[in-house]
């Protein structure tokens, strides 16, 4: 085993006596994007909907209450899934949103919330996460659907008009301080300001 | 004896067709009035899937309505579409109890909420009146089935006073 290590360090560390360096710069370049699609297209399938409810978890809990609310089914046919809203669109924040997603594999495989019992006791926390994240972004995966330019307020209810024309218009609140549970059932919102 | 048995028998025959017997020669006109109660089926016949009608969109107009008589419980003028109320939370109270009416301006639930049934106030929300949609539902935009001719206290009254001025 060491002998291999040392074999192959040597072989890295030594310069190229069999290939030229235009094969080799040529073959680097094509492996280059051989392996950086292939990480992107695996990027991208884990950034599904029926790879997120894959697990019985996600299934059976989040993605069930899903179902009833106007995000999976409306008028317009249009359907936020799972990635849309929890994983950031931007490169650098989506990498470090999956890094941070490695803890939820731990989860996975010591069953952290396999049972709905084990579900609804972690669920403060689970959405505090997601409010305290969406908090600092201000809300951009709701912005990324929903743009505060394009809102027409005369198509909204005389109560929702004057809350986006007044707090959300001045930056004062943002999407999450108020849509909360939108997509999924509350936790117990005990102390929760605006509760 | 068996004549006797026989006899039975056929009468008894007798009772239990006859109902049948009778509803199979029930003229049309029966049938019109037996068809014209008001249901949620119209006159559509038994065999037939009636083509369901539009649902009706809720009211969102924000705007108070009237009560029909003093005790009514008011009615809920906007959409509560996925409005959670059970154990963990109530999203009406998060607008309408009495700590969060300053900033949504929305009206205060009255105090006979926080009372139990022996007349004692409760700093929460009384378990008897915490489920909203028991006695407060939104209205939709829709026609009612059967109409209804209820006329309330003051109407009767002022028509009284009318006639005794008369």
């Amino acid at each position: 085993m060491k002998n291999l290590l040392k074999i192959g360090w040597q072989t890295v560390r030594k310069p190229s006596g069999y290939y030229s360096l235009g094969a080799l710069v040529i073959g680097g370049f094509i492996a280059g994007i051989i392996f950086w699609g292939g990480f992107n297209t695996a990027l991208e399938v884990t950034n599904t909907e029926a790879f997120c409810i894959s697990c019985h978890e996600m299934e059976d809990n989040v993605y069930e209450e899903m179902k009833t609310t106007i995000h999976f089914s409306n008028r317009s046919g249009v359907r936020a899934t799972c990635p849309d809203c929890h994983v950031p669109h931007a490169w650098t924040d989506k990498i470090a949103r999956k890094m941070q997603a490695s803890k939820e594999v731990w989860g996975m495989l010591f069953g952290t919330i396999d049972t709905r019992e084990k579900f609804l006791a972690h669920r403060r926390g689970l959405a505090e996460n997601e409010w305290r994240r969406l908090k600092a972004n201000d809300s951009l995966e709701c912005r990324n659907c929903h743009n505060f330019d394009y809102m027409d307020f005369t198509e909204q209810s005389e109560r929702a008009s004057y809350q986006h024309s007044t707090a959300l218009a001045d930056g004062e609140k943002t999407c999450i301080d108020c849509h909360k549970g939108i997509a999924h059932q509350l936790p117990n919102m005990k102390g929760v300001e605006g509760w | 004896m068996k004549k006797l048995n026989l006899a039975v028998i056929a009468s008894l025959l007798v009772v239990a067709v006859s109902p049948i017997m009778y509803s199979l020669n029930a003229n049309a006109a029966d049938k019109e009035t037996i068809n014209s109660v008001a249901t949620l089926r119209d006159a559509t016949p038994i065999d037939v899937q009636k083509e369901p009608n539009a649902i009706p969109k809720v009211v969102n107009k924000d705007i108070k309505q009237g009560r029909n008589y003093p005790m009514q419980p008011p009615v809920i003028p906007h959409t509560t579409r996925s409005y959670e109320v059970n154990k963990n939370n109530n999203k009406c109270m998060s607008c309408h109890s009495r700590h969060r009416t300053e900033k949504s301006q929305a009206p205060m639930v009255s105090v006979t909420h926080y009372m139990n049934r022996d007349g004692n106030f409760l700093a929460e929300v009384s378990p008897r009146r915490y489920f909203c949609n028991q006695c407060h539902v939104t209205q939709l935009d829709a026609e009612p089935l059967v109409e209804n001719t209820f006329t309330d206290m003051h109407s009767l009254m002022k028509e009284k006073s009318k006639a005794n001025k008369h």
